[in-house]
């Protein structure tokens, strides 16, 4: 991580992509400076002040000329673009059967919990040629999740849950850089990225303090917090139930339909008036301010878990 | 020219300071209540040097401290303030106001034929607003400084930044006014100010430009105004609009900020485009190729700078299918800045090309700002943006855009004019030397820090992992040599304009309405007004002329 280097380490699948296309564009960029440098050159030497060049009938425009300088650089732009675009789409579409891990942003240090339930700070451990897919979200101001040697890079919001995966293709150490400005201490909101053997990882999850799954401690806030009085599917009050809901639309009673995802379920414990679902009151209590941004993510986790499950006969 | 011929001129051309010129008032009321346009514009000359000096030295001072990765000069408050003083200085009190408020406002309404703008009093006004919000801007560094960048993004800058946001926010609303004001000047003026015979296509490319930019600062520049009031509701009174905590969206605020700042970035090209147009015409003696379609190129830059102001939020969360729309968008408005370098280009073929100092800039500015066009390619290409982002290759790009182009610009038009401004000639050789130091300077400053950024440089770091260290000192190194560029065109202009050489109306024999009048020009600009006959530039590479250069 310490030598001097003038292109960064490749350790992931998208690294390849992304440098693929930045030596296009090099390349692209170079022609580019061909054409304009070298006729420059050509033309400050050869019709340089005094010289006994040919000035006769100069011309002072050509709409064909035109049309062609125009479309040239056009056509390659949108080749480029698509090209930028198909490869972004993968960036930020996050493929299924990745191990999740999810990161808190904070001034100035990055929380991380894995679904086993072991935490780290200013560290990530993951398995090498796995996906691995985080969901961030901030406690205060903007962050980002960059880590360089996977080209990834992923703001990090408060309010909002954000995702970034990467499947990394080789074993080392790489660096994890906060790269939007939080505040005073930003440049010392880094950490150390590692990429183990599969074995390795295995090994390492076990060391430390272990403590419950997310999904296990997302089920205990459950039921401490009173979430369970009302939305267990026994329960007397009348509250949605939650299983079966798992990224499905949820029909609101302003008439327009949401998705369960990440974030609806979020939004729906710290802001429950924000969207009613159809057929309910507007009866629950906010619970923001009373759970950290871990719990909240553990919450979610756990009804993403009940989510799944099918719905009891009523 | 034999000896005593020369001395001859030379005495004739001196005799030409005792005619009353726009000049000859000294005292400070008449400068301070002044209305010619051209007084304003060396009000504004000598305003935004304050500030780009302070806005350098705090630069200067960042390049120190980054010359170790574990920096030890400052502390990281210190070092977040400089960079905030240094961007927000250069942007909003430098940049914006450079090539407008000070040769926009001192030859466009000599090159339209006009005795001054179309209000005078507006244009004082707008002075004395860039002074108010400038004192504001300085009030907030003076109690202790500002810590968001200057980009203010929320939540940090409404909740939780410790520093002096309010004034600094004022500083530039209030200077924002000022900008609408010169551009709503620069409009009419350009309508209903054109001497006869001045068809629209008759224009020099420089009043093209300037009509342009005039367009972007009277539409985008209110954005920012509510943008930073609502900046102020939030911080001072808590009312929620951007924080997620009382309700708002952090997001909303870069749509918003950029919606501006991203024609701003037009403000800050468009009119060194002008110059750039102007001097290669002038020193190649050849008519601008292309003349239609570098002028209407102005205005598509300035039409689709509003519609790109995404490609700032790649990874910011927007939706993919935005970001798609923001990134085809963003190639498309690179075209007609590809357009003007490539008539630039073809305007040299069958041309008769002088040396001079401000054709030294032009070409640097060419050649500046292609690498910081095609690198701004790599920052429309969605997923290689997503890499380079915030990191040190956008630094680099954005200032081969800004310093490379838009100072390298105003420099070279500041030597072009300087004759017409002062009536004197500035020393030719030092002018050269200095267009190099420049240029080589720059480059050693801005070049490796493309590579900083790919490699994964983070903006905004005070201390930096060793690896990264050479190339911080390289730029440092760079920066300088980029100083003495800088610092000796200051040092020649203060000399020549009292000592340098008299210039005579028309140094360089351009065929531009500003320089059929004498140098300095008289208080109403022409003793008559001048009528336009023919097409603009009219030069004729087969001949060859004689320019004056001062051979100090």
């Amino acid at each position: 991580m310490d030598k001097f280097h003038l292109f960064p380490p490749q350790a992931s699948t998208g690294a390849h992509e992304v440098d693929t296309l930045f030596f296009a564009l090099t390349l692209i960029s170079l022609f580019f400076i061909a054409v304009i440098f070298l006729p420059i050159l050509f033309f400050c030497i050869k019709y340089r002040r005094g010289s006994p060049a040919d000035r006769s009938n100069p011309s002072s425009g050509s709409n064909v000329i035109e049309f062609g300088w125009t479309t040239l650089p056009t056509l390659i732009g949108l080749a480029l673009f698509a090209w930028g675009a198909v490869d972004y789409f993968r960036i930020e579409r996050k493929p299924a059967n990745a191990i999740d891990v999810q990161v808190v942003g904070k001034q100035w240090m990055w929380k991380i919990q894995h679904a086993e339930g072991k935490r780290e700070i200013n560290e990530l451990h993951i398995p090498i040629d796995r996906t691995v897919a985080l969901t961030l979200t901030s406690q205060d101001v903007i962050h980002s999740f960059f880590v360089p040697a996977f080209r990834v890079k992923q703001d990090v919001v408060p309010g909002k849950y954000t995702s970034e995966w990467f499947k990394p293709t080789r074993t080392g150490e790489y660096h994890i850089f906060c790269s939007q400005y939080c505040g005073t201490q930003h440049a010392q909101m880094i950490g150390r990225l590692v990429v183990m053997q599969p074995r390795a990882y295995e090994d390492w999850l076990k060391t430390g303090e272990q403590t419950e799954s997310i999904v296990l401690a997302g089920q205990r806030l459950f039921y401490n917090r009173g979430c369970s009085g009302c939305h267990a599917p026994n329960s007397t009050f009348h509250a949605p139930l939650l299983q079966g809901l798992y990224r499905k639309p949820v029909p609101l009673a302003d008439g327009s339909v949401v998705t369960a995802d990440d974030q609806y379920l979020r939004d729906s414990i710290l802001q429950p008036a924000k969207q009613i679902t159809a057929g309910y009151d507007n009866i629950m209590p906010s619970f923001a301010g009373h759970l950290t941004e871990e719990e909240i993510m553990q919450l979610v986790a756990y009804l993403n878990a009940i989510g799944k499950q099918e719905p009891p006969e009523q | 020219m034999n000896a005593a011929v020369a001395t001859e001129i030379d005495i004739k051309r001196e005799g030409e300071f005792a005619r009353p010129n726009y000049l000859s008032e000294h005292s400070v009321r008449s400068w301070l209540l002044t209305t010619d346009h051209k007084r304003i514009g060396i009000l504004y000359l000598f305003t935004i040097l304050v500030f780009f000096t302070v806005a350098s030295v705090a630069a200067a001072l960042m390049r120190i401290e980054l010359l170790y990765p574990t920096g030890g000069l400052m502390t990281s408050e210190t070092y977040n303030k400089l960079f905030t003083i240094h961007g927000t200085l250069m942007v909003w009190f430098f940049l914006i106001p450079s090539i407008p408020a000070v040769l926009g406002n001192f030859v466009l309404p000599m090159m339209i034929g006009a005795r001054d703008v179309a209000f005078p009093k507006l244009n004082l006004m707008s002075w004395y607003l860039f002074v108010l919000g400038g004192a504001f801007a300085t009030w907030s560094l003076i109690r202790g400084g500002v810590d968001t960048g200057w980009t203010f993004y929320t939540p940090y800058s409404t909740t939780y930044a410790n520093s002096h946001v309010i004034s600094m926010a004022a500083g530039v609303f209030v200077a924002g006014f000022s900008t609408i004001v010169t551009g709503i000047n620069f409009i009419v003026t350009t309508h209903k100010m054109r001497a006869p015979g001045l068809t629209w296509f008759r224009l020099p490319l420089f009043v093209w430009s300037l009509y342009a930019t005039s367009l972007i600062m009277v539409l985008a520049t209110p954005v920012l105004a509510i943008t930073l009031a609502l900046i102020s509701l939030e911080r001072i009174w808590g009312v929620g609009i951007f924080d997620p905590n009382l309700g708002g969206d952090p997001i909303l605020f870069q749509h918003m900020f950029w919606f501006y700042s991203h024609p701003a970035v037009y403000i800050m090209i468009l009119p060194g485009m002008g110059v750039i147009s102007e001097l290669i015409a002038c020193f190649s003696r050849k008519r601008i190729f292309g003349y239609a379609w570098v002028a209407c190129s102005s205005m598509a830059i300035a039409m689709l700078g509003f519609l790109v102001w995404g490609h700032h939020m790649f990874v910011s969360s927007q939706s993919v299918y935005a970001g798609m729309i923001f990134s085809v968008l963003s190639f498309l408005v690179a075209v007609p800045s590809g357009v003007k370098v490539f008539n630039w280009t073809a305007t040299l073929h069958k041309s008769s090309i002088h040396f001079a100092t401000p054709m030294l800039y032009a070409l640097a500015f060419i050649g500046l700002f292609v690498i910081g066009g095609l690198t701004g390619l790599f920052l429309a290409t969605l997923s290689v943006d997503v890499h380079v982002h915030d990191t040190y290759f956008v630094i680099a790009h954005f200032h081969y855009i800004m310093v490379g182009g838009m100072v390298t610009g105003f420099m070279g038009g500041l030597h072009y004019w300087w004759p017409k401004i002062t009536g004197r000639l500035y020393p030719e050789i030092w002018g050269k030397l200095a267009a190099l130091a420049t240029f080589l300077g720059f480059n050693l400053t801005f070049f490796p820090l493309f590579v900083l950024g790919y490699l994964g440089q983070p903006r905004r770091y005070h201390v930096y992992p060793p690896e990264f260290q050479v190339f911080h000192v390289l730029s440092t190194a760079g920066a300088s040599i980029l100083g003495v560029g800088y610092v000796m065109p200051l040092i020649y202009f203060i000399w020549s304009a009292k000592h340098g050489r008299a210039a005579g109306p028309n140094p360089w024999r351009g065929t531009g309405l500003e320089w059929q009048t004498s140098s300095p020009p008289p208080t109403h600009n022409f003793k008559e007004t001048p009528v336009v006959t023919g097409e603009p530039y009219d030069y004729s590479p087969e001949k060859d002329v004689d320019l004056d250069l001062a051979s100090i």
